[in-house]
């Protein structure tokens, strides 16, 4: 960056906690109760008078509430920076945009890493098993507390687009419209699969002491690396780790042996995963990784993906893929909008053509840009947004 | 407004204010960016072309990559008013099941054809012996999407074998107003480079006619 580089415009940027008496719990669909609740949130932009221009932005597996600030971690811009700013998809200046951290993170909501009432120590694993819809749940409630009624929009995509096709099938009647990008409607029996080497790693970890390493005073960082790694696979495709790294070496020559990488691509797989370590808990990756196996939203809805989306028939959705995410595949995208022509919901849909992978959803694509400001333009027409 | 295609300007006469529209094969958008702007229609895309479903998004307009010989079969029944399919049928794999297919998801459906009984088509099948290549139908065979080419009168017997009733039908040319014509005429058959018919349900599909009554062949 040089000296002379253009300020970026500030955008209006608040936040905070909420915080819901022990006596308002949550529900969950395991049958526990979490109370008292806490939920992290970030807004940017403003509330109009009508307080009809909110637009919820649901994050992904490792994500956060920063999806537009700084990281105060990392310091890094956020996940989304992207596509929320000034003159961007989701303008600051038209929407007010809202980021809560998902229960069971580590940026502030209710995880396993927060309190017990009870014992006064972490959770750990006495936390309870939450779900996407349990999070989502948990979001309608800060809504409640800001006296949202309803959201001109919610988007997400990975996780983010699983929590937006709960909100449809849950609260329909508070959406207008919906975006769901790189998402599926239920974990496939390889995201299983992915998720389970994770936790194993994680537990494998001499550190993490059953879950209890808080109370130890010590992290099972290499375990949680190694989940990132291995993760980190699934978000790229092929053909990225190719044109990025091939067989590139990181010195001249191998080196005969095990303790420094030969190749870049493990040296850029053991970066992810230190880095990971400093932002990230283990016990909430186990939680998070949890709540995505169990999602299957044809199953809560008497096997037919539809029937989900019966009540949605008002709300105008946009799924969107990547041709290269084998994560998500489209086909998964296109079983969303097959369900949703089905009930009888208006339904954009695009393949978007790169070789990315997963990871496109927070990368430079010019057409997802172009879709996302189509449809927000649109929508923002038929809601009587300026 | 001048340079709009005839049978977009025939389309937009034939179609209701505020209606559902689903255009099968809408391309980058234009026909129902058009019948928004001028019916305020509540329009629904069905287009095979990434890059085309990306630029009807980016004009705002509703749109799923599909295919129309496969996806149509998950939209609901009723679900639109008009489901539109210009220029298209003559490329799906299955065209009679398309065609019942879009009376099954709307009242009424709008379809146009480039009419192979077309004397130019004739003419040039009869003193070339080649394949036509027409202003309607340009490609050479080998490249043509066109893989189900009717005439006029091909398309009329498959709308009765349907059940189906035409209610408008009229010619198109380019560059030439659309005129309406009774396509029963065999002069039509000659005369229309492209047909747009607008059908509906006539009558509810006629039972399959039961099996003769089992028994001996040879009785």
């Amino acid at each position: 960056m040089s000296d002379t580089a253009v300020p970026i415009p500030a955008i209006e940027t608040n936040g905070g906690t909420l915080r819901l008496p022990a006596d308002a719990p949550l529900r969950l669909d395991s049958g526990a109760t979490l109370a008292p609740l806490e939920v992290a949130y970030k807004t940017y932009g403003r509330l109009n008078a009508t307080r009809s221009n909110a637009v919820l932005v649901c994050h992904a597996l490792t994500g956060d509430q920063h999806a537009a600030s700084t990281h105060p971690i990392t310091g890094k811009p956020g996940w989304w920076s992207r596509v929320i700013g000034p003159g961007l998809p989701l303008d600051p200046d038209r929407y007010f945009i809202i980021c809560t951290n998902v229960i069971g993170g580590c940026m502030g909501s209710t995880g396993p890493s927060s309190i017990d009432p009870a014992t006064g120590k972490p959770y750990g694993l006495t936390f309870p098993v939450i779900t996407i819809a349990d999070m989502v749940r948990a979001q309608a409630m800060l809504l409640d507390a800001l006296e949202i009624e309803t959201l001109f929009a919610v988007v997400g995509g990975s996780m983010g687009g699983m929590q937006v096709l709960q909100w449809a099938a849950d609260y329909p009647h508070r959406l207008h419209s919906a975006i769901c990008i790189a998402a599926a409607a239920r974990h496939s029996a390889q995201n299983i699969a992915f998720h389970e080497v994770g936790r194993q790693a994680i537990m494998a970890d001499p550190d993490w002491r059953g879950g209890a390493y808080d109370a130890h005073g010590v992290r099972p960082e290499k375990g949680l690396a190694v989940a990132r790694m291995a993760a980190h696979i699934t978000y790229l495709s092929e053909a990225a780790l190719q044109r990025k790294f091939g067989r590139e070496l990181q010195r001249d020559g191998l080196s005969w042996g095990f303790d420094a990488p030969d190749f870049q691509v493990e040296s850029y797989l053991r970066y992810q995963g230190a880095s990971f370590v400093d932002r990230f808990d283990a016990n909430s990756y186990l939680y998070i990784t949890r709540a995505l196996d169990y999602f299957d939203l044809a199953a809560s809805h008497g096997g037919v993906l539809a029937n989900a989306f019966r009540k949605a028939r008002d709300v105008r959705f946009c799924v969107l893929s990547f041709s290269s995410d084998w994560l998500y595949s489209t086909g998964e995208s296109r079983d969303i909008v097959r369900a949703l022509n089905a009930a009888g919901c208006r339904a954009s849909f695009v393949e978007i053509e790169t070789d990315k992978g997963h990871d496109a959803i927070f990368l430079d694509e010019p057409v997802l840009d172009s879709a996302l400001r189509g449809f927000f333009e649109s929508q923002a027409s038929r809601r009587g947004l300026p | 407004m001048s340079a709009l295609r005839e049978d977009f300007k025939e389309i937009l006469r034939l179609v209701r204010p505020n209606a559902r529209v689903l255009d099968v094969g809408c391309g980058e958008g234009e026909l129902l960016e058009l019948l928004t702007q001028e019916k305020a229609v509540d329009g629904q895309g069905l287009e095979i072309s990434p890059s085309g479903v990306a630029a009807c998004l980016a004009k705002g307009i509703a749109a799923v990559q599909g295919d129309g010989d496969r996806d149509l079969d998950h939209f609901p029944t009723q679900a639109f008013d008009y489901a539109i399919l210009s220029k298209t049928l003559q490329q799906m794999r299955e065209p009679r099941h398309v065609l019942s297919e879009l009376l099954r998801i709307a009242d009424r459906a709008i379809v146009s054809v480039p009419n192979f009984g077309h004397w130019r088509v004739r003419w040039a099948l009869l003193t070339q012996g080649r394949m036509p290549e027409t202003k309607a139908l340009p490609e050479p065979w080998w490249s043509t999407p066109n893989i189900h080419l009717c005439t006029l009168r091909d398309l009329t017997t498959l709308c009765d074998e349907l059940g189906f009733r035409i209610e408008a039908c009229a010619a198109v040319s380019r560059g030439q107003p659309a005129r309406s014509i009774d396509p029963s005429r065999a002069i039509e058959n000659w005369r229309a480079e492209t047909a747009l018919f607008l059908l509906t349900r006539e009558r509810p599909r006629p039972p399959a006619p039961k099996p003769a009554v089992t028994g001996d062949l040879f009785d």
